[in-house]
């Protein structure tokens, strides 16, 4: 999430990140624009990050501050997995991201989802906004790019859907937000995480599909519908 | 006969005295408008030393701060002439609103202009020259505006609104062929002007000049040229997040100004350091 359109020094992870959960597991993804104001200081860079196996951290805010609670998270989790000899439960992980946010509410500024699948819940999804509120959703979007989002996923999520329709649903409003967003793009990571693991997936920056007013890179499908050049 | 017009622009804002060609004032109109407080009766626009007495009668600033802003506009001479480009996204902060917004206009048949900043004072802009232009066309003598004496009106045009705390908000860029030798040069919204062989506007200053600094020549063919500006355009949307993958490039030559369709460019995205960075560090981009 990004303060406003004005430049920042630090670097911000301008951003789109979507958790949904599935049938039988949950699947997430994000964009991999950071930017520093303007500038793009990175184009390919990775917002899934792994608090376990089987729980995913998502993150969107001040790069450095969702680094940062992610390494804390991951490293409180690895000590409770030997202390329990089992995976760490999705709640647990999140309350405790939950708990880090909201200690530190002052000086935090991550917006963060956590989702992953255990053996007790199934998949889960739980949004964990900037203040350290923590709530358990069917489906939740978070970042600069969320804000085109919202109408698209209301309309367009489904209980129980299948593994191949969540992922499609994910990748195509991560792809209607940066088609938006300025502080959204490049290419697209998307994580599937269900009883079998995790699975990543890997969508090139040319092979995001072009929506409204959008030409798809050369030498792909045939030009996309669009407005006339706007002249004087 | 009716007068012509000679003195002050209304390009150059608000208290400014002589009448303008954008619309009827009292000296090109057979009915004169009544005296009033800081009305002059001789039909000319009012000229106002302390704005705010003004206040009642509808005068106002503009831009303050841009809203709807296009990025980059790059210019190279070559061989034949010069090639002007930019993408054609009009952005609202930092959605991008606006995709097929054309930010390269035709001036006239050796004269083309591109503009970054804010587009509805481009849009004004482009509003002056057409007026300019339609005095020369009614002179009818054969003779158009050069691509320097557009520059030059545009500077001034500029740097004035800017004296008067009134600015409008655009880098320009103004292209063209002068006397058969290739013409390139840029104005900023306070005024600052220059010419050169290539030029960069916005972040292509950051982005592109390098690249121009490296692979420019002034006898370049179509083809390099074309080849360098798609690599800076390129650039420019890797590294700058108000751009979108739709461009437009603008050639001068002898035979005239075209503004090409837009196209897209093909970008990389297959290097093996971007499927997995933060493999060995895990939490890291």
């Amino acid at each position: 999430m990004e303060a406003s359109g004005h430049s920042d020094a630090a670097p911000h992870t301008g951003t789109t990140i979507v958790a949904v959960q599935y049938s039988d597991g949950v699947v997430i993804g994000a964009d991999s624009r950071v930017s520093t104001g303007r500038y793009v200081s990175n184009r390919a860079s990775d917002k899934l990050t792994p608090l376990s196996d089987f729980v995913w951290l998502l993150r969107s805010g001040s790069a450095a501050d969702t680094q940062l609670v992610g390494d804390y998270v991951r490293h409180y989790a690895e000590q409770h997995a030997m202390e329990l000899d089992r995976e760490p439960s999705v709640h647990t992980l999140a309350k405790l991201v939950a708990q880090i946010n909201y200690a530190n509410k002052a000086m935090l500024v991550g917006a963060l989802i956590v989702a992953g699948w255990d053996t007790a819940r199934g998949g889960q999804v739980y949004g964990v906004p900037v203040g350290g509120t923590l709530v358990r959703q069917r489906w939740t979007t978070d970042g600069s790019g969320s804000t085109y989002l919202w109408g698209y996923l209301d309309s367009e999520y489904r209980e129980g859907m299948s593994r191949a329709e969540a992922e499609e649903l994910v990748a195509t409003a991560l792809a209607l937000a940066a088609s938006r967003d300025g502080s959204s793009g490049g290419l697209l990571r998307l994580v599937t995480v269900s009883s079998g693991g995790a699975e990543r997936r890997l969508i090139p920056g040319d092979q995001v599909p072009p929506f409204w007013d959008e030409l798809p890179a050369p030498g792909k499908t045939p030009p996309v519908a669009g407005e006339a050049m706007v002249e004087a | 006969m009716l007068p012509v017009p000679t003195s002050h622009s209304p390009a150059l804002g608000p208290g400014c005295a002589g009448p303008s060609l954008a619309y009827a004032s009292a000296s090109t109109r057979s009915d004169i408008a009544p005296p009033s407080a800081q009305q002059p009766c001789c039909g000319s626009e009012p000229f106002m030393v302390d704005p705010s007495a003004a206040a009642g009668l509808g005068l106002r600033r503009h831009t303050d701060t841009p809203y709807v802003t296009g990025t980059s506009v790059l210019g190279i001479t070559y061989k034949d002439g010069v090639m002007l480009a930019a993408d054609t996204l009009g952005s609202y902060g930092s959605t991008k609103r606006y995709k097929s917004f054309e930010r390269l206009a035709k001036v006239n048949d050796a004269t083309v202009l591109g503009a970054g900043g804010e587009l509805s004072d481009f849009q004004y802009i482009q509003t002056l020259l057409d007026e300019l232009a339609t005095e020369d066309y009614c002179a009818d003598d054969g003779m158009q505006l050069t691509p320097r004496e557009v520059y030059a009106y545009l500077s001034r045009v500029l740097y004035n609104r800017r004296n008067k705390f009134d600015p409008l908000w655009n880098s320009l860029v103004v292209g063209g062929l002068e006397g058969g030798v290739p013409f390139l040069g840029t104005v900023g919204m306070i005024g600052v002007h220059y010419t050169d062989k290539h030029i960069a506007t916005g972040f292509g200053q950051m982005l592109a000049r390098p690249l121009f600094r490296e692979r420019h020549r002034p006898d370049m063919s179509e083809e390099e040229a074309t080849e360098l500006l798609h690599d800076a355009l390129r650039v420019c949307y890797y590294r700058d997040k108000q751009t979108t993958n739709k461009f437009q490039i603008a050639k001068v030559t002898a035979e005239g100004v075209s503004v090409s369709e837009a196209f897209a460019l093909e970008t990389q995205w297959g290097y093996q350091a971007f499927v997995n960075p933060a493999a060995n560090a895990l939490g890291t981009w």
